[in-house]
């Protein structure tokens, strides 16, 4: 009957936990300081809390002795929380560069079913067609502001790669219309390309991965040698790439007048249903239209999920890990404070203010381990460039973003990982029979 | 061993302690297990003997440039090439043009230099004597549920048709299976077309091949006869760029992401907290165990004989939970991969892993028991007999 009891109560804090758990990886920052508020005031009005208040005191106040013990806590969610940060970060990176790439005002125009750029060709009839298209902005000359671009992979020597390896990286064949649909983009050292030449300007994430990127330099693009005369820089996927001229490109790759998508920049983000409806229903074309900020954020949605469910698999597994570091260590502790405890008890201090006392002891022991793995993830990754290849074509440069929201949810999975670390222990130590604890040892 | 059941009895001592030790080890050991898996999968990409002994020709322009079919008769006529094949892109997708599959058009003897991928005889019949037949991997038909025998609604997001639409319609004739599923992970994902029925259909394509695949006599022979492939067509406009099968598929893996790095750190991350979580416990379990190390020694214990107990305990602990922890791997890897339908692919662990796996956990082992046992095996008698 006994056993059935204390069986029962473990299964209540089980799913009671486990409840918890749930509505702690929703709660957001401001519940959490009303949460700590509430605390707080428990703790300074309530005799109960100040018991509390003060078994804690004691417990933090003797953490030096147990350094060894407690510091497996802090290290262990340290780890944790870096590894979690750092692989969220890697998916945040990636996902902000292609985002940014795109807006809701600017549109994609490529043939119909085509997945991406690299795959998709529409004849200069098509083009002339789209540019003609309502809805588009023009510029302060009256001309349509839209630009029609020419996309291949083009093979190039990689930094630090052994002589004869090549790295794919995207060719983008334009025009001057190129640079006034994305204002972003900056030459940051040497000029822009002159057309009819066999000119190129590179993006900065391009110059750290190849070789050969420096202004003035030959490099082989195609059969032909081109002058790089140029570095540019937009702060989103462009910075992966080649630019030269359109008619270069298409010349070199035998594209003759077809071209791989047009670029149009609309003159308000509403205008895109009846652009849309407009190409959809043009006999001549068989188009698919989306705004940038939708093609972009597609073809982020695969290497992004794939980069976070990894994150949150290998997090999850080694959060166990140290929830059963965190366990024993706790575990540990109450033991060898098993007759302080049962003193305590003894002299009149009731289960919960014990039980408070040794989960806050681990909840500050999660919490300095959270703050340590966010700032380890935060000083070793935040910048950390990575590349992968993009679009199924060219390598893509990004960087590692460790966002305020990622430390936030990793210090909330510190949190909850020194909780259930702590909670057992605890219900233990405030359930020790009180004789037999003093007589122990 | 014939103190095994004293080093059993020193582990059962704290049970809640040794069992909260040994699932913190098995979730470490089942990272590495995932994670070990991922890496050499990375790291075997190509590299089978099958691998080096094929040549990848492709276009020096870029990969997505096509190459004249008449290249095929000339490669075919370098010394020391026993067959030639070829294929292309066909960017096939299922359903959604962002639903992509790894399909291709290939040659009629493109399946015999790809000896890791087995097709039933039967099957294989039907498929060459079907003009729109498809071989279809392992993976994808169970992914999507198909049927040999079934019409298979493909869109293209390269070719279109001939009557200019992206849809093509296929008959599924066989299955494609990976004679090693361990580095064929990649065969069961794939959908093989005949390439002249892809070459009559699309107006875009004009008897020319994405890529072309060769076969050496001599693997020894391959840098010479990719030279000599490459010299076919030199100072031409369609000039090619030859290398082993493994080589190329090396660089493209070493181009997706540096998961060498990644995987490496996160290792190291949890192997470092692994070692001070068991070395805290070890050094524990040594210190409440004074009096009873101090009476073993009384009895007649050398000092080296608890050395080696104390070691062997948590070599022991760290075997058992080391060898837990990689099983669970073992079955896990490939509830993911089917979970994630395809998108992760958690290949089997193999020897390899294996074998690094348990040097880790002798390794580790012995480092987190060195302190406690050496502190066991200074003990002195008196001292700790005393309690002091």
């Amino acid at each position: 009957m006994k056993r059935l009891k204390s069986f029962a109560r473990g299964l209540a804090v089980l799913v009671g936990l486990a409840a918890g758990l749930i509505a702690w990886s929703m709660l957001p920052w401001p519940a959490l300081l009303g949460l700590a508020a509430l605390f707080a005031l428990w703790m300074f009005t309530t005799r109960g809390g100040r018991q509390a208040a003060s078994v804690a005191g004691v417990g933090i106040s003797t953490l030096s002795q147990r350094l060894g013990s407690s510091s497996v806590v802090v290290i262990g969610i340290a780890g944790v929380v870096a590894v979690l940060v750092a692989m969220l970060s890697m998916a945040e990176g990636y996902q902000q560069t292609l985002r940014r790439t795109g807006s809701d005002d600017s549109v994609i125009v490529l043939r119909g079913a085509s997945a991406a750029e690299v795959m998709s060709t529409l004849s200069l009839d098509s083009i002339n067609v789209i540019a003609q298209a309502p809805g588009i902005a023009r510029s302060a000359d009256g001309r349509p502001l839209a630009s029609a671009e020419t996309v291949v992979a083009a093979n190039l020597p990689i930094k630090g790669g052994a002589p004869d390896e090549d790295g794919s990286v995207q060719l983008r064949g334009v025009g001057d219309r190129a640079f006034d649909v994305r204002p972003q983009l900056k030459i940051v050292e040497g000029r822009k390309f002159e057309s009819g030449k066999r000119e190129v300007v590179v993006g900065s994430g391009a110059v750290r991965q190849f070789t050969g990127m420096q202004v003035g330099k030959q490099i082989r693009l195609g059969s032909e040698l081109w002058t790089v005369v140029g570095v540019f820089r937009s702060g989103d996927a462009m910075d992966s790439e080649l630019w030269a001229d359109a008619e270069m490109v298409a010349s070199t790759y035998r594209r003759g007048a077809s071209r791989n998508s047009v670029i149009a920049k609309l003159s308000d983000a509403k205008q895109f249903k009846s652009f849309k409806a407009a190409l959809a229903g043009d006999p001549r074309l068989q188009v698919d239209t989306t705004t940038t900020a939708e093609y972009f954020a597609k073809q982020s949605e695969t290497m992004t999920k794939v980069i976070r469910v990894i994150g949150i698999v290998v997090g999850s597994i080694m959060a166990i890990g140290a929830v059963f570091g965190a366990l024993n260590t706790m575990f540990a502790t109450v033991a060898t404070r098993a007759r302080e405890i049962a003193t305590l008890r003894a002299i009149g201090f009731r289960g919960v203010p014990v039980v408070v006392a040794v989960m806050l002891e681990t909840m500050l022991l999660a919490l300095l381990g959270g703050l340590i793995g966010g700032a380890l993830a935060w000083l070793i990754f935040n910048g950390y460039t990575a590349s992968t290849i993009a679009g199924g074509v060219g390598q893509l440069t990004f960087d590692f973003r460790v966002t305020g929201e990622l430390l936030w949810s990793g210090l909330k999975w510190a949190l909850a990982i020194g909780f259930i670390g702590g909670l057992f222990p605890a219900l233990r130590a405030a359930n020790l029979p009180v004789t037999s604890a003093l007589r122990a040892l | 061993m014939k103190y095994f059941h004293l080093i059993w009895a020193e582990l059962m001592r704290r049970k809640t302690r040794t069992l909260l030790t040994l699932l913190s080890i098995i979730a470490a050991f089942l990272l590495f297990g995932l994670l070990d898996g991922v890496r050499e999968s990375f790291e075997q990409a190509g590299n089978s003997a099958n691998g080096a002994k094929r040549l990848q020709t492709g276009s020096r322009l870029s990969f997505i440039q096509p190459l004249p079919m008449s290249l095929n008769d000339r490669i075919g006529l370098v010394p020391g090439v026993s067959q030639v094949s070829y294929a292309n892109w066909f960017g096939g997708a299922y359903q959604d043009p962002h639903n992509q599959i790894f399909s291709f058009a290939v040659a009629p003897n493109y399946l015999d230099l790809y000896p890791e991928i087995a097709v039933d005889k039967a099957q294989r019949k039907a498929f060459e004597a079907t003009r729109t037949g498809v071989l279809v991997g392992e993976g994808l038909m169970k992914r999507f549920n198909w049927k040999v025998g079934q019409k298979l609604p493909l869109q293209s997001t390269i070719f279109p048709n001939r009557d200019g639409s992206k849809n093509w319609i296929f008959d599924i004739s066989g299955v494609i299976s990976a004679t090693d599923k361990k580095s064929g992970a990649w065969f069961d994902q794939m959908i093989l077309l005949h390439w002249k029925y892809f070459d009559d259909s699309t107006p875009y394509n004009t008897g020319q091949v994405g890529w072309y695949v060769t076969e050496v006599k001599d693997v020894n022979q391959a840098d010479r006869i990719a030279k000599a492939i490459d010299a076919i067509s030199a100072n031409s406009d369609h000039e090619s760029k030859t290398q082993t099968e493994a080589a190329a598929s090396a660089s493209w893996m070493k181009q997706m992401a540096d998961i060498g790095l990644i995987v490496g750190s996160i290792m190291g991350a949890v192997f470092f907290t692994l070692v001070l979580l068991t070395g805290n416990t070890m050094a524990q379990a040594v210190r409440e165990r004074t009096s009873e190390l101090a009476v073993l020694k009384t009895i007649g214990f050398s000092s080296h004989s608890v050395l080696w107990l104390v070691l062997a305990e948590s070599v022991l602990l760290m075997l058992i939970g080391g060898v837990v922890g990689v099983a669970i791997a073992g079955v896990l890897g490939p509830i993911v991969s089917t979970a994630s339908g395809g998108a992760i692919s958690v290949p089997p662990i193999g020897l390899n892993s294996w074998s690094l796996g348990l040097g880790l956990m002798i390794a580790i082992g012995l480092l987190v028991g060195a302190l406690p046992a050496i502190r066991a095996m200074r003990l002195n008698i008196v001292d700790a007999l005393a309690g002091r």
